[in-house]
This record gives C-alpha cells, sequence and structure tokens, in this order.
C-alpha cells in the first residue's frame, strides 16, 4: 500500500463542486506534484489532506491511518507538514523562534518549566536552538536566524516556510506554489534544496507549482487537475504531452 | 396589562437603544472603529438641551435642534482631529484614543455643569394617553421616542440606498481603497458619517433624558455601552440590525428588571448578549466573514 | 534592519536590578519621610495596577485577544481574598502568611473563572471577542453587587440577591451586597506588593522565552499556520488567557486588601479600561512597557493635583496627545535619526 492514500475525495461549497472523486498514491519517498490552472482546486487539496477544510466525501490514510475528521494539530502530529501559497509566517518572531515553535512537538517540557526555567528546560531549549541552527542552514538562513521573520527578504520567507514545515519531522511534506514570486536563478536552488531535504530527512514530498520547468526537473509523477477533476497523471514526459494537459493550461 | 405596559416601557428604551446603536454601527461600518466616546455624545446633546430649556427658555424644540448641531459639530470635530491621524494605526490605537475623548468629555462636562445631577425636563411634557380604563398608560416621551425611532430608520434607511452620499457610505464600508480609486472622496464620506451618528446621539441624549430626568456627565457612558452591545448583538455594520439589536435589549431589560430581578437586569442583557453570539458569532443579522487559505 | 535582542540575558538582570533599585529608593523616602501620604497611600495601588497591566498585556499583546473584562477577574480575586483572609483570621495569626494565602487562593479561584469565561469567549474573534468580555465583566460585577457571604460559629453563609441567612451570635457579614465589604484589616503592604510584582514578572517572562510562549505567540501571529506545525488554539489561547485571569486575581486580592471598604462597582468597565491603557501605551507584549506605564499613569493623577479640577481633563487630554504621536510619522523620524545616530 502507498504511503498516501487518497480515494474518491470531494468537497463542494454550498453549490460547488471544488474538488470532484480525486484520487492519489503517493509511495513513500516519491517526489510529486500537483499541477492544473489557476482555481483548479490544488490548493483545496491541501487544505482537505491537513484537516483545515473536512471533505464532503471520499477518504484519506496516511500510512493507514483516517486522517478525515481529524484536527490540524493532530493531523500534523501524524506526519503531515505544509507550507501555504500565501507566506504564513510568525511575523514577530525571530527566523530561530519560527522554527523552534515548529519543534513544540519534537522536543517538549512542563508548563511548570516553562514558568520556572527550571528542570530541562535549559538543557531542553539548547537541543532545540541546535536542531532549528541545522535545519535553518540547510536553507542557508543560519546566519540570520535572530532577525525578525517579516523583515527576510521574500524569497528568504518562502525558504524559511520550508524550514518550519520541515522541523516538525514530518513523514509527507506539502509545499504550496514554493516558487511563486522567485526569479529562475533562486528557482534553480530551490529546486536543488528541495531535493536535499529529501534525501536529508526522508520525506515523501508532493507540491503544488506553476513553473513548468520545476516541475519538469523535479517531480517523479505529478498529477493533473482541471475544474477539481483529474485530468491526466503519470510521469511529467506523458503528462505534459498529453493534448488535453496542453489544451486545459493554454485554452481552446 | 402589566405586561402590556412592561413591554411598551422596553420598546421606548429599545427605540432609544436603537438610534445610539446607529451611530455605533453606521461608524463602525465606515471606520472600522468602536467609537468608545459615542455615548458621551449623548450626554453633551442631553445638556445642550437642558440649557437652551432651563437656562434660556427656549421652546424644547429649538432645544433638540441645538443639541443636534452642537453635537453634529462635535462628532465632525472629533473626527478631524482625533481619529482622522489614525486612519492607518492599529484599531487598538483607535480604540484608546476614542476612550481618551470619552474621559475628555466627561471631564469636560463635569468641570461645566459639575457632578450634581440635573433634573432634566421632558420636551414633550409629562403628559400620557390612558387606555383600557387606565389599565394601559401611554407616556407621551414614550410615543414620541417610538416615533422618531421610526422616522430615523425610514430616513436612513432611503438615505443609504437612494442618495448619492448614501451609495458612497456603503462603498467605502465594502472597501475603502477601491471606492477611493472609483472617486469617491473618503474622508468627507467618514465625517458626513460621524456627523449623522453624532446628530443621532443628541436626540437619543433629549429622548434618555426625558424618559429618565436625571442629567450627570456619566449619563451617557452605560446606554453607550448597552447601545454599542445592541449593535453587536443585531450584527454591527448593518443598519436593520441595530434596530433588531437595539429593541431586543430594551425589551429584554425591562422584562427582566419586572419579572426576575431589578438588580440583576444588567446580567441577564450582557447573558443574552453571550449567547446569542455564541450561536451566530456574526449577530443577529451580521455579514459572515470567512478567512481564506 | 531590526535584530532580537531583547531577549538578551544582560538586558533581563538589568531590568530587574532598575525595579529593585525603584523600590529601594522608594522605600528609603519612606523612611526619611520625603513622601506625600497621598503618593504613600498609591504604592499599593501602583503594584496592584502593574501586575494587572502585565497580566493583561499577557492576553493582549502576547495572545492579541482584546479583552474589555479584565476588571471581572480581579474583583473575583479581591472578594475571595477576603472571604479567605476573614475566615482564617484566628487560625493563622500571622499577618504576611494570611494575605499570601489570600493572594493564592484570589488567583485560583480567578483562575477558575478564567476558564469559565474563556472557554466560550475564545471561540469569537476580534471585536467581538472584546464585547463579550466586556459582557463578562459586567455580569461579575453585577453578581458580586447581589452577593451576600456571612461567617459565624458555623461556618460560611451565602446567598443572592438579598440575605437569606441568620448569622449566630458573634458572627460578622463579611460581603454585603451592594454595601460590599467593610471594616477589614488592611494586610497590604507595599513590600508584599512588590513581592507580587516580581514574582508576577518573573513568572510571565519566563513564560514568554519557553515553548509555552512561542505556541502563544504563534497562535498571535498566525493561526493557522501554528495548527499546521501541531499546535492547538484552543488550547494555548485558554492557557495564556487562564493564566492572565490568575495574575489578575492576585492583583485584585493584593488591591483589595489595602482598604478597609470594597465594593463591587471599584472593579467596574472604567478599571478595565485603565488598565488596558497601561498595556497599549507601554506597548503590546513590552512586559516592561507595561510596567513603567502603569506605574508613570498611576502616579500622574497625583503629580496633577496641583491643578485639581483640571487634572483629569489633562489626563484624557495627554492620552489622546500620546496615542496620536505614537503613531505619527514625527515619531517614525525621530526615532529613525536615533537609530542612524546608534549606527
Amino acid at each position: 500500500m502507498a504511503m498516501l492514500e487518497v480515494t474518491q475525495l470531494g468537497i463542494s461549497f454550498g453549490g460547488l463542486r471544488a474538488v470532484d472523486s480525486l484520487t492519489m498514491h503517493i509511495e513513500k519517498g516519491a517526489l510529486a506534484g500537483l499541477i492544473g490552472p489557476n482555481g483548479a482546486g490544488k490548493t483545496t487539496v491541501f487544505n482537505m489532506l491537513t484537516g483545515v477544510y473536512r471533505p464532503t466525501d471520499g477518504g484519506i490514510r496516511l500510512d493507514g491511518e483516517n486522517l478525515i475528521g481529524k484536527a490540524p494539530h493532530d493531523i500534523c502530529k501524524l506526519g503531515v507538514a505544509r507550507t501555504f501559497q500565501n507566506i504564513r509566517l510568525f511575523s514577530k518572531l525571530s527566523v530561530l523562534d519560527n522554527v523552534k515553535t515548529a519543534l513544540h512537538n519534537e522536543i517538549g517540557y512542563t508548563l511548570a518549566e516553562s514558568l520556572l526555567h527550571l528542570g530541562s528546560y535549559r538543557k531542553k531549549e539548547r537541543e532545540m536552538d541546535a536542531r532549528a541552527l541545522d535545519i535553518l542552514k540547510v536553507f542557508g538562513l543560519d546566519g540570520k536566524s535572530r532577525f525578525i521573520a517579516a523583515n527576510l527578504p521574500y524569497g528568504q520567507q518562502r525558504k524559511l516556510e520550508i524550514a518550519r514545515a520541515l522541523a516538525t519531522n514530518p513523514k509527507l511534506l506539502l509545499l504550496d506554489e514554493p516558487a511563486a514570486g522567485m526569479n529562475p536563478q533562486e528557482t534553480g536552488e530551490l529546486m536543488e534544496t528541495i531535493q536535499l531535504v529529501r534525501e536529508k530527512y526522508g520525506v515523501t514530498v508532493l507540491l503544488i507549482e506553476h513553473d513548468m520547468k520545476l516541475v519538469a526537473g523535479i517531480c517523479e509523477y505529478l498529477y493533473v487537475l482541471n475544474f477539481g477533476r483529474e485530468l491526466a497523471q503519470g510521469t511529467p514526459a506523458e503528462v505534459l504531452n498529453d493534448p488535453e494537459v496542453v489544451t486545459a493550461y493554454l485554452g481552446e | 396589562m402589566a405586561f402590556l405596559n412592561n413591554l411598551i416601557s422596553g420598546i421606548s428604551l429599545g427605540s432609544v437603544y436603537a438610534i445610539i446603536a446607529l451611530g455605533y454601527t453606521m461608524v463602525y461600518g465606515i471606520a472600522k472603529m468602536l467609537n468608545f466616546a459615542h455615548g458621551d455624545v449623548i450626554m453633551v446633546g442631553a445638556y445642550v438641551s437642558f440649557c437652551t430649556t432651563s437656562y434660556l427658555d427656549l421652546p424644547p424644540l429649538l432645544s433638540i435642534v441645538l443639541a443636534v448641531l452642537v453635537c453634529t459639530a462635535l462628532g465632525v470635530v472629533i473626527e478631524r482631529l482625533a481619529y482622522k491621524p489614525l486612519r492607518e494605526a492599529a484599531s487598538l490605537a483607535v480604540l484608546i484614543t476614542a476612550i481618551g475623548v470619552s474621559y475628555f468629555l466627561q471631564n469636560a462636562a463635569l468641570l461645566l455643569w459639575t457632578a450634581n445631577p440635573k433634573s432634566f425636563t421632558s420636551v414633550v411634557g409629562n403628559g400620557s394617553i390612558s387606555l383600557f380604563d387606565g389599565g394601559l398608560i401611554v407616556s407621551h416621551i414614550t410615543l414620541a421616542t417610538v416615533a422618531a425611532c421610526i422616522v430615523i430608520m425610514v430616513a436612513l434607511t432611503l438615505f443609504t440606498s437612494k442618495t448619492k452620499m448614501g451609495t458612497a457610505m456603503r462603498a467605502v464600508s465594502e472597501d475603502k481603497g477601491a471606492a477611493q480609486l472609483m472617486g469617491i472622496n473618503v474622508n468627507t464620506t467618514i465625517s458626513v458619517t460621524f456627523a449623522i451618528g453624532s446628530a443621532l446621539a443628541a436626540v437619543a441624549g433629549v429622548l434618555l433624558c426625558s424618559a429618565y430626568p436625571l442629567l450627570v456627565p456619566t449619563t451617557g457612558s452605560m446606554p453607550g455601552i448597552k447601545a454599542f452591545t445592541a449593535a453587536v448583538f443585531g450584527g454591527i455594520g448593518s443598519i436593520p440590525g441595530a434596530l433588531v439589536g437595539g429593541l431586543m435589549l430594551g425589551i429584554i431589560e425591562i422584562m427582566s428588571r419586572a419579572y426576575i430581578s431589578m438588580q440583576l437586569s444588567d446580567a441577564i442583557v450582557f447573558a443574552v448578549l453571550i449567547v446569542v453570539l455564541l450561536v451566530k458569532p456574526d449577530g443577529l443579522l451580521g455579514k459572515r466573514r470567512n478567512e481564506k487559505v | 534592519m531590526k535584530k532580537l535582542f531583547s531577549a538578551d540575558r544582560r538586558d533581563y538582570i538589568l531590568s530587574f536590578g532598575i525595579v529593585i533599585a525603584a523600590f529601594a529608593i522608594v522605600q528609603a523616602m519612606i523612611l526619611t519621610g520625603n513622601i506625600t501620604s497621598s503618593l504613600k497611600g498609591q504604592l499599593v495601588p501602583i503594584c496592584a495596577y502593574i501586575v494587572m497591566a502585565v497580566s493583561l498585556n499577557l492576553t493582549v499583546g502576547v495572545l492579541g485577544e482584546l479583552s474589555l473584562g479584565h476588571a471581572g477577574f480581579m474583583s473575583v480575586g479581591a472578594f475571595t481574598g477576603i472571604v479567605v483572609t476573614t475566615v482564617l483570621a484566628d487560625a493563622v495569626p500571622l499577618a504576611p502568611l494570611r494575605l499570601a494565602l489570600a493572594i493564592a487562593v484570589g488567583g485560583l479561584f480567578a483562575g477558575v473563572a478564567g476558564v469559565i469565561v474563556g472557554v466560550p469567549v475564545l471561540r469569537l474573534k476580534g471585536d467581538y471577542l472584546a464585547i463579550v468580555t466586556l459582557a463578562f465583566g459586567q455580569i461579575i460585577m453585577n453578581i458580586v453587587n447581589v452577593l451576600y457571604i456571612g461567617l459565624d460559629e458555623n461556618g460560611l453563609h451565602f446567598s443572592l440577591l438579598e440575605q437569606k441567612f441568620e448569622l449566630a451570635e458573634g458572627g460578622k457579614m463579611v460581603i454585603n451586597g451592594p454595601i460590599g465589604v467593610s471594616g477589614v484589616s488592611k494586610l497590604s503592604t507595599f513590600t508584599a506588593g512588590f513581592v507580587l510584582v516580581l514574582v508576577t514578572l518573573f513568572l510571565i517572562l519566563n513564560l514568554m522565552h519557553s515553548r509555552t510562549g512561542r505556541a502563544v505567540m504563534s497562535v498571535r501571529d498566525n493561526a493557522i499556520a501554528a495548527e499546521s506545525i501541531g499546535i492547538s488554539i484552543t488550547r494555548y489561547k485558554l492557557l495564556a488567557f487562564v493564566v492572565s485571569a490568575v495574575f489578575a486575581g492576585m492583583a485584585g486580592a493584593l488591591y483589595a486588601m489595602n482598604y478597609s471598604t470594597v465594593t463591587a462597582a471599584k472593579f467596574d468597565f472604567n478599571t478595565s479600561i485603565l488598565v488596558l491603557v497601561f498595556v497599549v501605551l507601554g506597548g503590546l507584549g513590552n512586559i516592561w512597557g507595561s510596567v513603567i506605564a502603569a506605574a508613570l499613569l498611576t502616579v500622574l493623577p497625583e503629580l496633577l493635583r496641583a491643578v485639581n479640577d483640571y487634572r483629569m481633563l489633562l489626563y484624557a487630554i495627554l492620552l489622546i496627545v500620546m496615542m496620536l504621536f505614537n503613531n505619527s510619522k514625527l515619531k517614525e523620524r525621530l526615532l529613525a535619526r536615533g537609530r542612524k545616530e546608534v549606527e
């Protein structure tokens, strides 16, 4: 069985069918892409996978465990982490604290230790610092750990969001348009970083992207959505040469 | 019959709340701020009316006109001096400034008129109509209050839907930036909103003190808070919501005073508000807003 | 670009040092008689307001939810504290210990009230949340206003709305409805207040620099993102709200036992607003700012006593001017110049 099993997934908002009978099987260690024109329902799929929206029908299983009806923070604990299309950082916290916040369930201590700074507080905080800096280094952000997140340039904010998601030690990492707003050189660097992260942390990656160069360059398998339904799936070479996909993207 | 009498008192008090709540709701809808000084404008209106009738011996109708004029000017000046510079600031900063304005008005009134309560003479006299052989007594001020509330509601509804300025107001409340791009003068629109809200506050002040005649510098605070509650209750930003909220609040208050407990009536009013907001988080007639992920 | 050095250990110790030095100076002034009696009477209220401001800052600044009913929790702590000291009057003759117990129990009860209020309130957002906290503050005030508690040899008697119990001979009323509390022994001292301020600062600052504090701030900055990294929004909102209520309750107990008569009306909407003003002027999320603002603004009306009749008017004008200045371009420019000089 695949790591992520999505079966007949669908959701309606009022009368609008945003996603309809979507089925996906993503193997452990895979790097898959979810593509499609604007408004195809890609982000809605991510919102269902992470518990932000509750699907109207269908099933989602991660390593056999049902995710439907679970709260977003519980789904995170089961191993799903994500980034957002419109960046959502903890803007007033430092870069380091953004990542340390994500270590919340990884390295814990009690409320009493929080209030008194006694017991394992010091040891655990140091451990968090080390883990967070380690992750930031992968993204070249370790030098900026004391900056306030909101003051980072755009591209680095996107990277910090990925770093934060990784800190939760996920099995499955969902990236929502990681290259949006980046120039070709930054996109190239990002592609390398995603590859590196996948090997170093052993995560399975599913990404939404508009940049076809990035998609074709790193994804091994693609799902194409159009009007909430699956239009095609397969390797990038198969999918991107599919006449239906080309029509969907370019219009009639 | 006692029940009917209470219901009428409730509607009368509720009409005053509704008129005050309209001011809150219009200002909130357009400037997105909680104008905590609104209640104190009521008090100023009542004092102006009091002075013109008691010191200058002018007719009551003229005193209302004067109160409306003074409060309208006051509302516009407050907006220009204290709120306009903060239009881009955090909402909490504006809230604290409004509290400052409220303190200012209360303490200025304290200096001008001292803390001694003034006994307000009703603008429509103390007469009443007696129905069913005296079983049902409706005072003139009750009739005047309800009539004023109906006239104001109809006029405001027509104003916001039919006039150019009313349309501009609705546009600014939907999207300030877009309204500006469409050539609407946002500053003027906001000023007009404050002017209307404050004029209504003056009317409410006169009506309130005609029914409950003790006038002190803090007279406006509690009705202000309650009318604000009424606005939220009905769905803040909504004109019909202010009417419904105000009436409900007035009726609940009078009924709980009569049948449950005099001292706990405020607690009951606020408890009902909490229940309503928990069931309908945007108030009875408010619009739902959802955050896009 | 701004760097984050506020958590720096040295600053932290230095700030505590300043507070302790301020206490020593005031103590010296008291000993040498260099303090007016009205100012002396303000010392315990200043400590109580500092604790109130710091605790409200936890809700408004750190959690990011506007509360307009914080005085309600102060009230719960105040009246619980008074009941505790009255009951323990014979059992615990040592005054400071009795005060400490009253403050602790006052905090505990305020915490319970925090849970009762917080569970429904925290489901709401923004201005709606604010108005419901206001409503709860009013409800607490109304209920305390009709609360009758008496103590006699058979123990405590409670009733609502009217006194429905008879006290045995030698018994006394602890809380007497709208008349409130009278004839309580004044247990609070400046030293006690100062200790409470230190404990509050120590615990709240520690909390902010811990995983719990980061979780709360992440909910403030972006609730959806916080959820996505495994933080339960409800849990951390409630936690911050309840901790905040506990400290407000402790401040209430301290405050109440500085006076021989206390009524429910003392902890009304105006008190909630007064504390909110301290928090906003001191800076949202800025704990030391709250301390300074609470102390200065409590003393300010005293300092304006020379212009007695006009002092509250001046206070109002100062408040408006400070808010306008805080958000003006002038301040931006001055700050920018200051920064340049530092570099």
